[in-house]
């Protein structure tokens, strides 16, 4: 009885879950008389590839879809390869500058993004990285790096710090004991946080829209949006079929490194 | 393996291609043509054909001035520009609408177009229009900050069965219903579940700002250069009245009262209620929705001591900063010439400020109402509010949540007005320190 219960929310929750992704598809397969009716339907009764055709035949969704996922790629790995070593220093040494460093990251957290993206702006112009995609993945890992150091160095504690010296009693150097016992230890963290910082640049719009200019250089969260006119005004049909779209390269890269995502690596790791 | 090291070269290759990809420069190499960045907000999808259709157009008759057709977006294009004009990379050519120009041209970011104007196109449009455009610019002088292409007005669409139904006189382009008229309307065809009127009023500061105009309700007022905000009788009456259909005649249906601009439309196609005021531009929805055997009617808005209504325009301006606004301008006239006014009216279901375009067939055809639409442009004046500084803060922190509540009967009219009054005259006065 018990099992049925824990599958009939299992279920509830998954449908929970899909419930938006269900609906998108639904929506972009609908007619425009269909989208009006007060009584929604699930299946639509006339389905229609229209809104498809509509937005893949306005928009450049495949090209906008290949920028965002280039520009995701090289944040969320730039953002771990710098955050892994940094949230092992956090975590591991306990100093002043530490201390400031961990007050810095948690207080970055609360500047609202609009007050710096003036500034921002100018400096990447002077870089001359405005309307260029590098400039926008150094944006994304700026912004995502003091949450995903936060996040990794959460990880790094739960590594008992008795793991490292068994190994140093072993004969094994700090940095040995790093790459050897440490790092494969914390692969569900980097994996939760190479998704986090992937999600957060694949979907992020208000820099892409400062920073981008050229048409040739759009991401798809630029892309979508020509789809919606003023006061929440939309196209609801081709934005529900380009929005569809633009939700597979997401889940495609979660199903291929959610096998990583697994916890229970460390137990009875220092049961005596 | 091979797989990954192809992506992975792939994406370096693409991310070093897009490094390059610096857009908004001018070309000032000898003999290279003249590049401007047009950064359009059209989004219906007549609307951005007609848009590239133009552009190209005139990519191919001007070989020297070429133009890159930019798409953005209404509801960030402000943010967007704030930052690209602190930042020196705006793009030549600016689509926006007349209310956000006030403030990019006090801030010295948009071009006064005053002496750059061609005397064709400024002859082809009307002084009430260009009044939406006119602004201080920052040194105590006006000057002209944009070209007025597009405009809004009120109409009222109707379920056409249930008008002929109820018998009332059908109100026509020019002879529209009066406010009596249309409550009386309203309540003659309320019976059986089915209401007159609805009034979405998610948003409801511009709707009824605007149709104030019909009984000389302005909401603010100017005296020694100080504006502050006024609700006396004129500007209380078609507050009343729509608060009147809601409670007292219950002719208005109480689902749509939070509702924005497009949501009550299911509920129309299903004969929940007659009329709907609107904006003209919702007809384009109508006509794409409407279920097979739906009929419909584009009404003139009621009048009250006048028909007028208060207006904004959507314009094309050019920023302070472009290296060819001569060229801009060029290419701004030939963009909004009457043919092409009519074309881009045509594909975002609204009103051309050209009287060319408006003289235009498919400007005064009965199909889908666009004679009754273009005939009401005749009653559009300067909405009263796009000259207030502070007018957005006003809207959105006093105003909309002190109507909502109104329409909601929460509060009474004169708790409403004390509201839109005492707290919008705080909000105003810090904009005139």
């Amino acid at each position: 009885m018990k099992r049925v219960s824990q599958y009939v929310a299992l279920v509830a929750y998954v449908v929970f879950l899909a419930f938006p992704l269900l609906w998108l598809l639904s929506t972009a397969l609908k007619t425009p008389q269909e989208m009006a009716l007060t009584e929604p339907t699930w299946i639509p009764r006339e389905p229609t590839l229209a809104n498809f055709t509509d937005a893949f035949g306005e928009q450049d969704l495949v090209g906008a879809a290949a920028r965002s996922l280039v520009v995701a790629l090289f944040a969320s790995v730039i953002t771990v390869v710098i955050s892994l070593p940094a949230s092992y220093a956090m975590a591991r040494y306990r100093g002043l500058v530490n201390k400031i460093a961990i007050g810095w990251v948690l207080v970055s957290q609360v500047f609202p993004f609009i007050l710096i993206i003036i500034p921002l702006f100018m400096i990447l112009r002077d870089l001359d990285l405005v309307n260029t995609l590098p400039g926008l993945v150094v944006v994304h890992v700026t912004f995502t790096l003091p949450f995903a150091l936060w996040m990794l160095q959460g990880y790094v504690r739960a590594v008992p710090p008795e793991l490292e010296e068994a190994a140093s009693v072993d004969g094994a150097s700090r940095l040995r004991s790093i790459v050897s016992v440490v790092a494969p230890l914390l692969a569900p963290g980097v994996v939760a946080t190479l998704l986090f910082s992937f999600i957060s640049s694949w979907n992020e719009f208000m820099f892409a829209l400062v920073i981008l200019q050229d048409p040739d250089v759009m991401t798809l969260p630029l892309t979508l949006v020509r789809f919606t006119g003023p006061e929440g005004v939309a196209r609801l049909g081709p934005l529900a079929a380009a929005s569809l779209m633009a939700t597979i390269p997401s889940l495609i890269f979660f199903a291929i490194i959610q096998r990583r995502l697994k916890s229970g690596l460390m137990a009875g790791a220092v049961k005596g | 393996m091979r797989i990954k090291s192809a992506l992975a070269a792939a994406a370096v290759l693409t991310l070093a291609a897009a490094c390059g990809g610096g857009g908004g420069e001018s070309s000032s190499s000898p003999g290279a043509p003249v590049k401007l960045d047009f950064l359009s907000l059209a989004w219906q999808k007549e609307s951005v054909a007609a848009n590239k259709q133009i552009v190209d157009e005139w990519n191919k008759a001007n070989p020297g001035i070429q133009v890159t057709y930019v798409q953005g977006s209404w509801d960030n294009v402000n943010d967007q520009l704030v930052t690209q004009f602190a930042g020196g990379t705006a793009p030549d050519v600016i689509h926006n609408d007349s209310p956000a120009l006030a403030g990019f041209a006090s801030d010295g970011y948009l071009l006064d177009l005053g002496a750059k104007l061609p005397a064709e196109l400024k002859s082809d449009i009307p002084q009430t229009a260009w009044d939406t455009v006119t602004f201080d610019g920052g040194k105590g002088e006006q000057g002209v900050y944009g070209v007025p292409f597009l405009q809004e007005s009120q109409v009222i669409i109707a379920n056409k069965k249930l008008l002929d139904d109820s018998g009332v006189r059908v109100p026509a382009a020019g002879d529209p219903w009066t406010w009596d008229e249309f409550s009386a309307a309203a309540k003659k065809m309320t019976k059986g579940g089915t209401f007159g009127v609805a009034w979405p009023m998610k948003s409801p500061v511009n709707k009824t700002l605007n149709l104030a105009l019909n009984f000389g309700g302005t909401f603010f007022q100017t005296a020694g250069g100080k504006t502050t905000v006024k609700v006396g009788p004129e500007e209380r009456e078609v507050l009343q009245r729509i608060h009147d259909q809601l409670y007292k005649d219950k002719s208005a249906d109480p689902a749509a009262l939070g509702q924005g601009t497009a949501d009550p439309l299911p509920a129309f196609y299903k004969g929940k209620f007659a009329l709907l005021p609107t904006g003209v531009y919702l007809r384009q929805q109508v006509a794409e929705q409407a279920p097979d055997g739906f009929e419909w009617v584009t009404l003139p808005a009621p009048k009250g001591t006048s028909a007028q209504q208060g207006a904004v325009s959507q314009t094309l301006s050019i920023a302070q900063e472009s290296e060819h606004p001569d060229e801009a301008m060029k290419f701004i006239s030939f963009f909004l010439n009457g043919a092409n006014q009519a074309k881009l009216a045509k594909g975002d279901w609204l009103l051309p400020t050209s009287q060319t375009a408006a003289a235009d067939p498919a400007m005064t055809t009965k199909e889908n109402g666009w004679d009754v639409a273009t005939a009401s442009a005749k009653d559009l004046v300067v909405a009263p509010f796009l000259k207030v500084n502070g007018f957005d803060e006003w809207k959105s922190k006093v105003a909309t949540p002190a109507l909502q509540e109104y329409f909601a009967d929460k509060i009474t009219l004169d708790q409403a007005a004390t509201k839109l009054v005492e707290d919008g005259n705080k909000v105003l006065e810090r904009y005139q320190r």
